[in-house]
């Protein structure tokens, strides 16, 4: 059974078993292998994806869930030209990664979060985050990096910036 | 072990019982230009020279680094960059670092050296022999490992710095002969030689062919540390842009054509093997090609053996679909006589050995303990206790492999890639040269990926099914089949004088792994009797993350806490009163006091406690923070300072402290595998946790150059946590936590009554 959806702005048609998760549509037949596999049942995160602009874990999302659907990865964060999405840069100007297994999901997460509320408060910042594990511990530089983008530009500026960079192309 | 010459070092090299095949061949040198044919594509460009194994210099003056240590998140190759290219005097906005491949060339020698023979000091003229970055140490040695904090101690001070001050003198030598005028006259600077009265400039790879002929020195001279501008100086990691974009290929991102993927499982009882196997389910799934079994293999290096069990795994075109039909194989594992064990046992049978003292051995005796304890005004005592606990590494195993036509190739993270690289040859049946081995950057390792079962699995699929075979671990077979941190107990006895002075301490645990020093107390008590008796357990056992530190750190720095209280002394001030002699720790444990504004008055509800390690070189006291509510602790704040010498990389210095403190925090708060029926009853994050965003604190980090020999960055950070943490509790509570992890206990009722836990 064939599945049709977008990914990261380009229509992709699938033809697997329409239970198979996203991740491993994704790393499988897409090859986009940023995302990362880390539980398998929605624990820790490695996997998120935004799915029409909402943070999900693609792990337990079967690939017949998306149908149609804007699906957008790490690959698809930064708004092309060469440029980053500012997420993407405070996570260098911070030194956010260690290992960086994690930071796929992270990003993807703090994405989504900064899309819907471009000022998070730490309570929001902490609910946001929950789910994304960071083995190697990097959450303090994750927090400060989230709250350095901020305070880089005027609320509504980001606004408009992260539905173009983050969610909405295609 | 008796004394070496160095003759005899060299002719017979180093036997030792842990090293399997009898030792180790030392001084057969690389020179210049000798390159064995896999290092040809190191060369580079066409006129790119290798200056030095572990140094190559493009026409461009373009400056490159090999370096042997394997990228766990450490940020390794920066920081050894750095030590290298402060040595020789490189520019470095043109300087770049890349991972050593897996040959003989590239072992990390000084490293297995320390990590073997922990407290056997060579003599100084043996040791640029030895660890010396011209003399190729013999393939048989197979040690390529990352870990005990060692990098930057051993490879970085005696590798990268003597590679990078020799080829200097190398590079003024040169230019002096070609110039000819005195090298004294000549400097060095941003990858250039320069000659200032006569005003001549010119790069480094103008002379490189020259370097080719000449003998690198084994002691060359190295710089003061005063004109360090590069060490210690923060340099942005190299390899972190490749991290936020998602481009950084780890081994579970290696695609190969017509490559399949492979689930795998061992019994849930550690040791058993196969009897029988019902496939027939797991067959029919759509995409599953081939179900495999994969007999028991042995392997063991000079890190201990490493014993890879029966396993069963099925091959699918995808991985879901290998792991769904794994679900459905029926294996029948033979019965070990382990199938009733629990945890409970395990600790049961802990307290006998300890009660029993059977064999007991001794890490340190000084005074008279029988007469210190039977005069004693006062005599306390208390039993510690820890769990196993698995590395729940964030990347799971993994390791992609292809057997074709007498060669195979592996695709793979691992801490050891020269001892893989003998190990799958091995179970292959073939030459290590017949192996490639590409070590990927690990999605973190802390121990788990230095064992090189999964890799071993990966090349017998790759053998039998003839295809390229990327297994997957499943996050649950990772839980359940790691080797972990040893559950442990320990008994402690301290004796106070009518004054209230520590008399003496004695210490009993069980199971001593490494480093030797872990039990050890800091404090000058002048009676002293600590040691361990065996009580072997069939849980496999691995290094994580500071080894038996993480442990010892929590049990020493907890009971020394209760011998303060019991002294009426407050625990920072108490431990000072030990530390005369220890000037360092003196220092570092000042510094965090007083960081943390020690003595200011905290609500009700609130409590902070300290504690003090020097583990892998360096010295860390750590001060926390908690607000206990509702019987529930939370993490507030905690400082930590560290001596680690120097820091050559200081934000990654911060960052590895921060790293293993939360490490160390999710063992202490939740970090916990229990064994029922023989097996481990814990499978993924959902039932062991690990910290989340908002249980992490905020960690304020304080580094004290102090000149003295450098220390490790990785570890460290990692032990102090948990005492420091329920000592913060006992502050709040009243309560005294014995026994990890901290969510095991309900801290509420506590309000009402003291008293102790664990
Ligand atoms: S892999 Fe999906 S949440 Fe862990
Ligand atoms: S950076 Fe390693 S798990 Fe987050």
């Amino acid at each position: 059974m064939s599945t049709t959806f977008w990914v990261n702005g380009v229509q992709q048609t699938v033809d697997v078993d329409p239970s198979k998760p996203l991740l491993w549509v994704i790393r499988e037949q897409l090859e986009l292998t940023g995302t990362k596999f880390g539980c398998g049942i929605a624990q820790c995160g490695a996997c998120t994806v935004q799915i029409d602009g909402q943070a999900m874990r693609s792990c337990v999302t079967p690939v017949s869930a998306v149908a149609d659907k804007r699906v957008t990865t790490i690959e698809g964060l930064a708004p092309g030209n060469g440029e980053l999405h500012p997420l993407q840069q405070a996570w260098i100007e911070h030194q956010v990664p260690q290992c960086g297994y994690c930071q796929s999901g992270q990003l993807m997460s703090a994405a989504a979060l900064l899309a819907s509320n471009p000022s998070p408060n730490d309570d929001e910042i902490d609910a946001a985050m929950q789910g994304n594990i960071c083995r190697c511990g990097m959450y303090g530089r994750i927090r400060t990096a989230i709250k350095s983008v901020n305070n880089v530009a005027s609320a509504t500026e980001k606004k408009l910036y992260y539905s173009v960079a983050g969610v909405n192309h295609g | 072990m008796g004394k070496w010459t160095r003759r005899a070092f060299i002719a017979t090299g180093i036997t030792t019982g842990l090293a399997a095949g009898g030792g180790v061949v030392v001084g057969i040198a690389l020179r210049p230009g000798n390159q064995v044919k896999e290092l040809a594509p190191k060369l580079g460009e066409e006129n790119g020279k290798l200056v030095h194994t572990y140094i190559r210099i493009d026409s461009d003056n373009t400056i490159t680094a090999l370096i042997p240590q394997a990228e766990l998140g450490q940020g390794v190759q920066t920081s050894l960059g750095q030590m290298l290219a402060e040595e020789l005097d490189a520019d470095w906005n043109h300087f770049e670092m890349e991972e050593a491949p897996a040959l003989g060339e590239y072992a990390t020698y000084s490293v297995g050296r320390a990590f073997l023979l922990a407290g056997v000091d060579f003599p100084d003229f043996a040791i640029p022999s030895i660890d010396g970055a011209f003399m190729r140490v013999a393939d048989s040695l197979n040690l390529q490992i990352t870990g005990g904090s060692m990098s930057v101690r051993t490879t970085g001070v005696l590798a990268m710095r003597t590679a990078g001050a020799a080829t200097r003198e190398m590079l003024l030598q040169a230019a002096a002969e070609t110039w000819k005028i005195p090298v004294s006259e000549i400097t060095t600077e941003n990858s250039h030689v320069m000659h200032a009265t006569s005003g001549r400039r010119e790069p480094y790879a103008a002379f490189a062919s020259r370097l080719a002929d000449m003998t690198p020195s084994q002691l060359p001279t190295f710089k003061d540390p005063a004109d360090y501008k590069i060490v210690g100086t923060h340099k942005p990691r190299r390899d972190i842009p490749a991290k936020v974009d998602g481009s950084l290929k780890f081994s579970l991102d290696v695609r190969l054509p017509d490559m399949l993927y492979a689930s795998v499982m061992r019994s849930p009882v550690p040791g058993a093997s196969l009897l029988s196997l019902d496939d027939s389910e797991a067959r029919a799934i759509d995409g599953v090609t081939d179900v495999v079994v994969i007999p028991q293999a042995s392997v063991s290096s000079m890190v201990g053996e490493t014993l890879s069990t029966d396993a069963v795994a099925v091959v699918a075109d995808s991985y879901w679909s290998a792991n769904e039909a794994l679900k459905l194989l029926k294996p029948e594992w033979s019965v070990t006589g382990h199938e009733s064990i629990s945890s409970d046992q395990i600790f049961a049978q802990f307290e006998r050995d300890i009660a029993a003292q059977v064999e007991r051995k001794t890490d340190r005796v000084q005074g008279e303990v029988e007469t210190a304890f039977s005069t004693a005004a006062r005599v306390i005592d208390a039993d510690y206790h820890v769990p196993f606990l698995a590395h729940t590494c964030m990347e799971p195993l993994n390791a992609t492999a292809e057997v074709r036509n007498g060669s195979a190739e592996i695709w793979v993270g691992c801490q050891n890639p020269l001892g893989f690289r003998r190990d799958v040859a091995q179970i292959l049946g073939m030459d290590p040269e017949q192996v490639t081995l590409h070590n990927h950057a690990m999605g973190g390792g802390f121990g788990r990926k230095a064992r090189p079962d999964y890799a071993m699995q990966a090349a017998i699929l790759a053998q039998k099914v003839g295809k390229p075979v990327q297994l997957i671990w499943s996050r649950e077979e990772d839980v359940r089949q790691d080797f972990y941190r040893p559950a442990v107990q320990s008994r402690f006895r301290a004796a106070f004088d009518a004054d209230n002075n520590l008399l003496a301490w004695e210490n009993t645990y069980t199971n001593k792994n490494e480093p030797v020093e872990a039990p050890l107390i800091p404090y000058a008590v002048p009676t002293q009797d600590i040691g361990y008796v065996n009580s072997p357990v069939h849980v496999p056992f691995g290094a994580w993350r500071s080894v038996d530190h993480s442990q010892h750190g929590f049990f020493t720095e907890s009971f020394i806490d209760e011998a303060a209280y019991t002294a009426g002394q407050d625990p920072f001030e108490f431990r000072v009163g030990l530390l005369a002699d220890s000037p360092r720790h003196l220092a570092v444990l000042t510094r965090a006091a007083e960081e943390s504004l020690w003595s200011s008055p905290l609500p009700e509800g609130r409590g902070r406690g300290i504690s003090l390690q020097e583990s892998f070189g360096s010295i860390v006291a750590q001060v926390v923070e908690v607000t206990v509510e509702e019987g529930k602790v939370a993490v507030d704040r905690v400082v930590a300072v560290i001596d680690p010498g120097l820091a050559v990389a200081p934000d990654g210095m911060a960052a590895q402290l921060e790293s293993g403190i939360i490490y160390g925090l999710t063992a202490a708060m939740h970090g916990e595998i229990t064994i029922e029926n023989g097996a481990v009853a814990q499978s993924n994050f959902h039932d062991y946790q690990a910290v989340r965003m908002r249980e992490a604190p905020a960690i304020e980090t304080y580094v004290i150059n102090s000149g003295h020999k450098i220390g490790g960055a990785g570890e460290p950070g990692t032990p102090g946590i948990a005492p420091a943490l329920a000592n913060a509790v006992f502050n709040a509570t009243g309560m005294r936590v014995r026994q990890l992890p901290l969510d095991r206990f309900d801290l509420d009722y506590q309000a009402v009554e003291t008293g102790t836990v664990g």
